[in-house]
């Protein structure tokens, strides 16, 4: 059986089980989720390696690559930082917060820095706003946020 | 330590595990019926009722059916789903397996949204913990047969995946594209086998009604709302936080409850609510009035509202899948129409078109996210007409 199957059929043929996997698809996210999670990104050459093993086309991987938000077919940086840009976040002042990170990384919202360290970026609602403003850094949630916890932040991801 | 929450039903005590062994002892069609008569409708929203669902996919022949929980909230403004599922995930896996046990279903899935990652451990400490004390696994609880687990897939990051069907196809590995419907997941569901789709809260409520009794449940709530919300307040307030109300609380009462002061206006339904003025703060928190996933946002006097619409909009264009014609291009219309406005450039004409392109956009949209897009607005624009000046045209 194919390594990316989990689940899989059984259909009678005749006097004959054959076993068919129906679920190698759907291990498409969680394969690229993997693949970002080591190298950062999903880059052109794992898309096609991906689309082989799975048996469908590299336009399908790169349209679902490009499709959902966390994916990214382009390096990032090392650490992620996400300002939650709901309303809540907005109207407790996410956007003085953009303007602190921007400060202390020396990037605009949607950069790297330099050194390829730290990526600042805007998000949808992540579901902080009885604490707004907040942000993901690298994936765990963050409220309450001020200029003084930005520049601690960013100290800490520095390190 | 977490301070311990209150409420009429989720937030209500429970033995652990009771609701799922009173389930057993039971029998398949009486918890069906339990959960059909206790009227309880989805929490995500939508309100379909669940008792429906879960008998379409009961009596739908295949042998292989899924339970999924749709953990995407996504909607601006809620954060319930994550309260539950930091505080109370065993009651939600619990709801789960009695699912699984009534609809006749081996094989369960949590959808967590991305944004939430930093849960997973948590929830996998406590998937690990009911495989330890058999209430996940073969034979649950010693009942023959009744075999069934729980897995946690991730999202990456798409609010469209809390539409359930766009939900299925990011499972199976494509864009999150909503599918036409029907057929419905309940017998056309991920991997084309028949599946139940339940929000987070929907769950929780499930020991609970098996447990205490449909009176119980209905005595909450009104005629056609029975239960209870959940409602996540965020805004201009002193107590932000989750909070259970029966159904049939008026906003009035909640402004109350959160210390809000000098509110001029509550967006009731996040990004896809509507915007309510003062005049309307009676209203009341039900399907058949203010239906909503559970998002209420608080402005306070101060506040500008067309900043309000343009941030939802804004959200919507990010989050369109762009595969129905008037939600991908009416949004961006949407938007630029509203600049006029804000630059006091807008006639009443402009209005006239917003409304009728509202329509269009209603009507003609598949899913949820292009049908309410433009709710925010034009709620917005007809309560709110002191907030804007039309120049004659």
């Amino acid at each position: 059986m194919d390594k990316f199957c989990s689940v899989s059929k059984i259909i009678t043929e005749g006097k004959k089980k054959i076993t068919i996997c129906d679920d190698k698809r759907s291990q498409l996210i969680p394969i690229l989720r993997q693949i970002q999670k080591k190298e950062g990104y999903i880059s052109d050459r794992n898309m096609q390696n991906v689309a082989f093993s799975l048996g469908i086309h590299p336009v399908e991987v790169y349209s679902v690559v490009t499709f959902y938000s966390f994916l990214n077919t382009r390096k990032k940086g090392k650490h992620i930082i996400r300002v939650s840009n709901c309303v809540s976040s907005e109207m407790a002042g996410a956007k003085g917060i953009v303007k602190a990170f921007e400060k202390e990384l020396g990037v605009k919202v949607g950069e790297t820095t330099k050194d390829k360290k730290i990526s600042l970026e805007e998000t949808s609602c992540i579901g902080m706003c009885d604490q707004a403003p907040a942000a993901l850094i690298d994936g765990k949630m963050v409220g309450r946020l001020t200029n003084k916890k930005v520049k601690s932040i960013v100290e800490e991801l520095k390190k | 330590m977490l301070k311990k929450r209150k409420g009429p039903v989720i937030f209500s005590e429970i033995e652990p595990f009771a609701g799922l062994k009173r389930s057993l002892e039971i029998g398949r069609s009486e918890v069906l019926d339990r959960v059909r008569s206790s009227g309880i409708r989805g929490r995500g929203g939508a309100g379909f009722p669940t008792g429906v669902k879960w008998n379409l996919t009961a009596t739908a022949s295949d042998e292989k059916k899924y339970v999924i929980c749709n953990a995407d909230e996504g909607e601006p403004g809620t954060f319930k789903d994550r309260v539950l599922l930091i505080e109370y995930a065993r009651l939600v896996f619990e709801g789960m397996v009695i699912c699984a046990f009534a609809v006749g279903a081996d094989e369960g899935i949590l959808y967590l949204r991305g944004e939430y990652i930093s849960l997973l451990p948590g929830l996998k400490e406590v998937l690990n913990k009911m495989r330890k004390d058999n209430q996940l696994g073969k034979n649950i609880f010693g009942k023959k047969g009744f075999c069934f687990d729980i897995k946690i897939r991730l999202g990456v990051g798409a609010y469209v995946c809390g539409e359930e069907t766009s939900l299925i196809e990011s499972l199976e590995g494509h864009r999150g594209e909503p599918r036409n419907r029907p057929p419905f997941p309940t017998n056309t569901g991920f991997n084309g086998h028949p599946t139940v789709i339940n929000n987070v809260e929907t769950f929780a409520a499930i020991a609970h009604i098996v447990l205490k009794g449909v009176d119980w449940f209905k005595s909450f709530g009104t005629d056609k709302s029975s239960g209870s919300k959940l409602i996540s307040v965020s805004g201009d307030c002193r107590k932000p936080g989750v909070y259970e109300i029966p159904f049939g609380t008026t906003i009035k009462k909640i402004l109350k409850m959160v210390d809000a002061k000098d509110t001029k206006a509550v967006q009731v339904g996040g990004a896809s609510g509507i915007c309510i003025a003062k005049k309307d703060f009676t209203r009341k928190i039900a399907f058949e009035d203010l239906s909503t996933g559970g998002s209420v946002i608080i402005f306070g006097k101060k506040r500008n509202l067309l900043n309000v619409a343009e941030n939802f909009l804004n959200f919507f264009a990010e989050e369109s899948c762009g595969q129905c014609t008037p939600c991908r291009e009416g949004i961006p219309v949407l938007i630029e129409r509203l600049k006029k406005i804000k630059n006091t450039k807008a006639a009443k004409g402009d209005i006239e078109d917003i409304l009728s392109l509202s329509e269009t956009m209603r009507l003609a949209s598949k899913c949820g996210l292009g049908q309410t897009a433009s709710d925010a607005l034009t709620s917005i624009l007809n309560n709110f007409k002191k907030e804007y000046i039309l120049v004659k045209s």
